[in-house]
């Protein structure tokens, strides 16, 4: 007798990024897991954990880092590393660090520096063909039709009108000299899904996604966390103590917060489903160059 | 409007907000529905999509506030929300080039996850539909109450059903525009039927419904009370997946990888295509057909007991199998088979045609092998469902033809199972993805014929002649002298006392070749043909001087697979175009340049100089005697 059983939706989703990990682990020279510490890597961490177990992930962790992180989120990275038994390789682009490229006196400059560019010199620097990325469709319009096996250009470019198509599960990795690849095994997640996931596996994310009293200042109609003293207060400006969480996490001074009481993962998630404005709305980075502002990103080489 | 806003079917705001560990229980246990719309946008697909999003509450207040300006500014549709905007927003971007495209959308209720796979309807996106279609569950085929069932709805079908996707809704939009009249919907559902039975549907479920008004889509519409039917979603939230009859069928996985952390263990991983798999049951491992019994079943959660149909899991055996990516773990009792010949329906997905006898990447679960496709036994004309006898298959054809691979393929047909008998091929050149494919069965040949051994062998033969044999492949435009200096080499050879052979172009077209013409397929077959006349002539232990244009790399590489190693050699014979049109010893090129002749290399027709040659002669550098001195210089040290 044959027990049949009904995958839950979480069930079949976690089967198909694990067999996209595999897939790319077998066909690739040489992978990178591009972790930027959020939920959504978290959650792209254990699922390559999960792929591979008993064996540690067979490729290192790639932190493009910008150096205007949380605090919190260097500390869980370093513990993710050593927990997980892999390498943690973090870039920084020496030119972006040696004019002191920063979020408050240079605008866009910043994520162009430090991401868009930074994340080219790292690959070419090491070499690595096929790199993992925790975007997800439901996130963006220019996402929603992005490839699960998603192929750059020798100069990191994204054709979007060029793109392979994809059948089944069926992947083509096979590429041109000097193309990569960037693969998005959560694609199809949203970010209730995500959330529910961490819930259910009790996978490690950085307190901040917690609501806490923490020093912030309002900007522009973004509430902006004090981090730490790199912070340049306006004159009269008095950093005010308030209960906040992240529902994305970046640089902190381009990551606006919401005021919220959620202290636990449910509390989160209840909070999640009964708000009424998406999840990006947070970042700055989108509403550069009007709606099309990630698309443009993503052609010029932007993860 | 408002009336589905509060509808507690999607999101049940006051559980949400007064015991959310409660709600989040019973959102663990949801399962996930994968479905695609088809329809043009004049049958309603984007205003069902926008509803069902719109319904489901996966539109933000961000985003409806675009959404209501929107509608007053643009829509069609009053002061009231064209949910249409919602989608074809997106469809604005389209225009300039990205949307032609598979856009992938989520929302959920209660019961069920979904993912819809928004494709484009018209004929000339058939690949994308494809595309979306090959990963869905079901698929909602849209018809317009005012308009019948038309072309497109006969191709969508008939596609949907070409992917084997079992569970089709035929929903029959706009009611409110026929004023809800059932014998309007009757005679649709009558039109409908028989079409269905003749492309071998045996099995839908209609619904009457407006997307626009909502009828019919959350819940039992007032308007529609001689309908007894389930509404869209009730319908979406309880039809039964094809997870549990997968289950069903003799356990297969495909192995992606081989887990081997230490030497203490050895585990294959992959995601279980059919059946079930319990740690005891004895498995074969294909081709080879060695078999052992399961012995754990290891996920970072702990072991189970059993694993089932979708799930992605490592297995331990218990002795030491020979086992690697490429290999099929299945049933001990009931395996699938192995052969290298098949027929199979092909969806070309590339610009470029197809080239019968061009050898493709075929990549099917995880086995990747070369395969080559023979002309076609028919083309499907997707609008009527004729067969239409084709040379070749092109962008978004349909056809039906026989391939063969170089390898031995474990497969079962794809009406059994989708991983191993749905494949893409890839283009060796280029890597693009150029078709999707389902294999029907194996050929009787493949089985039937087998390899004479014979005593004499090939080296033996060589011996007599004391010599190595090879291939000396002159590849380069018309008039480079491609003839000439091959027939130099072969005077210098014979002088050597070795034994040649000269293959050259013209000669070839006028016996062996003469029923090939100068289109690219022609091209193929002819590069083909010569490439195994050259192969039996090298087993005969004679060195093969062949002097063909031989364009296309594909082909070169082909020939080259064929031979043993280091056998092949590839000579360049480098004119620039126009030296060798300056010569034109023949006329040809006067010819084509006139458009007299058509299809002629390096005029209308391309040349794909060899990237990495053995031996690269510079004409413009040496006479036709240096070069073939320094040819046989190479080979005979």
């Amino acid at each position: 007798m044959i027990d049949s059983k009904r995958l839950t939706h979480l069930e079949r989703l976690e089967a198909e990024s694990i067999h996209i990990l595999r897939e790319v682990v077998a066909e690739a020279e040489k992978p990178v897991m591009l972790y930027s510490v959020g939920k959504d890597s978290a959650v792209m961490l254990h699922l390559a954990r999960k792929a591979f177990y008993p064996s540690p992930p067979p490729f290192p962790l790639l932190h493009v880092d910008t150096t205007w992180k949380f605090k919190a989120m260097y500390d869980l990275r370093d513990r993710m590393a050593r927990e997980s038994g892999m390498e943690l390789l973090v870039y920084h682009n020496p030119e972006a660090q040696e004019r002191g490229i920063n979020p408050f006196d240079h605008g866009p400059l910043h994520t162009d520096m430090w991401k868009t560019e930074g994340l080219k010199q790292a690959l070419n620097l090491y070499g690595f063909d096929a790199a993992f990325g925790g975007a997800r469709r439901d996130e963006e319009k220019s996402r929603a039709k992005e490839r699960i096996f998603s192929f750059r250009t020798a100069s990191h470019g994204w054709d979007p009108k060029n793109q392979r198509p994809e059948l089944w599960n069926l992947y083509n990795a096979r590429k041109n000299k000097g193309e990569s690849i960037r693969i998005f095994p959560i694609s199809n997640w949203t970010e209730l899904d995500i959330w529910q996931y961490i819930h259910l596996n009790d996978v490690p994310i950085v307190p901040l996604y917690f609501a806490e009293e923490r020093p912030t200042v309002e900007r522009d109609g973004m509430l902006l966390m004090v981090d730490d003293e790199r912070f340049p207060l306006k004159p009269g400006e008095e950093p005010l103590m308030r209960s906040i969480r992240f529902r994305t996490l970046g640089c902190y001074p381009l990551t606006g917060a919401v005021e919220s009481t959620a202290k636990t993962l449910p509390e989160v998630i209840q909070e999640t489903l009964l708000t009424t404005t998406s999840e990006r709305q947070g970042r700055a980075i989108d509403k550069d160059a009007g709606g099309a502002g990630m698309e443009k990103k993503k052609q010029e080489g932007y993860f | 409007m408002t009336d589905t806003l509060d509808d507690p079917i999607y999101k049940t705001d006051a559980l949400i907000a007064e015991d959310i560990d409660q709600y989040l229980e019973v959102h663990q246990h949801k399962t996930m529905l994968r479905f695609i719309t088809c329809g043009s946008v004049d049958d309603g697909k984007s205003t069902l999509i926008g509803r069902l999003l719109y319904d489901s509450k996966m539109i933000f207040e961000d985003q409806l506030e675009a959404l209501q300006s929107d509608s007053k500014r643009v829509g069609t549709q009053g002061q009231e929300i064209d949910f249409a905007l919602l989608v074809d927003g997106l469809a604005a971007e389209r225009e300039q080039g990205i949307t032609i495209d598979v856009a992938y959308r989520f929302f959920a209720t209660e019961k069920r996850k979904f993912i819809v796979a928004d494709t484009p309807g018209h004929e000339q996106y058939t690949r994308n539909m494809v595309t979306g279609a090959s990963t869905a569950d079901l698929a909602v085929i849209l018809i317009d109450a005012r308009k019948g069932v038309l072309v497109q709805t006969r191709r969508h079908s008939y596609l949907a059903h070409l992917i084997g996707i079992k569970n089709i809704v035929l929903a029959v939009n706009k009611m409110d525009l026929v004023d809800y009249d059932p014998a309007v919907y009757d005679a649709i559902l009558k039109d409908y039927t028989e079409f269905a039975r003749s492309i071998g549907i045996t099995a839908f479920t209609p619904i009457p419904i407006s997307g626009f008004k909502g009828d019919n889509i959350t819940g039992p519409s007032a308007n529609t009370p001689w309908y007894t039917g389930p509404a869209l979603i009730e319908h979406l939230e309880t039809v039964e997946v094809d997870q549990v009859s997968d289950q069903e069928k003799p356990f297969r996985m495909a192995v992606q990888w081989v887990n081997r952390p230490n030497l203490d263990f050895r585990g294959f991983s992959g995601q279980i295509a059919t059946g079930t798999v319990k740690v005891g049951d004895a498995i074969r491992v294909l081709p080879s057909g060695k078999t052992s019994t399961v012995s754990r079943i290891v996920t970072l959660g702990g072991d189970l007991d059993t694993a089932v149909a979708g799930q992605s899991v490592t297995l331990c055996f218990a002795d030491e199998v020979d086992c690697s990516r490429g290999d099929v773990i299945a049933a001990s009792d009931n395996p699938p088979q192995a052969a290298d010949q098949f027929e199979a329906t092909i969806v070309w997905m590339a610009d470029e045609e197809m080239l019968p006898g061009r050898p493709y990447w075929l990549k099917i679960g995880t086995q990747t092998v070369t395969a080559t496709i023979q002309q076609p036994k028919y083309q499907v004309n997707v609008n009527t469902m004729e067969h239409l006898a084709a040379k070749t298959l092109e962008l978004n054809a349909i056809g039906v033809a026989n391939l063969s691979t170089d390898k031995q393929v474990v497969f079962e047909p794809y009406e059994a199972n989708r991983t191993l008998g749905g494949f893409i091929l890839i283009d060796k050149i280029t890597n693009a993805t150029v078709a999707a494919g389902m294999l029907h069965f194996s050929l009787r040949r493949a089985q039937n014929v087998h390899w004479q051994a014979t005593d004499v062998s090939r080296d033996f033969h060589a011996g007599l002649k004391n010599q190595k044999p090879a291939v000396l492949w002159f590849t380069g435009l018309s008039g480079a002298g491609k003839s000439t200096i091959a027939n130099l080499v072969e005077k210098k050879l014979a002088r050597m006392n070795r034994h040649t052979f000269l293959l050259d172009g013209d000669n070839v077209r006028h016996g062996l070749n003469k029923d090939l013409g100068f289109t690219d397929a022609d091209r193929v077959e002819n590069i083909r043909r010569v490439g195994e006349v050259a192969k039996l002539m090298t087993d005969a232990g004679l060195i093969v001087i062949t002097a063909f244009i031989s364009p296309f790399r594909a082909e070169r590489e082909m020939v080259r697979q064929m031979m043993q190693p280091g056998e092949f050699i590839e000579v360049h014979i480098d004119t620039p175009l126009a030296d060798a049109e300056a010569r034109d010893v023949k006329g040809l090129y006067k010819k084509a340049r006139s458009g007299e002749l058509k299809n002629f290399t390096g005029i209308d027709s391309p040349y794909e100089a060899p990237e990495d040659p053995e031996i690269r002669i510079d004409t413009t550098a040496m006479t036709a005697e240096q070069a073939a001195e320094a040819i046989v210089a190479r080979i005979i040290p």
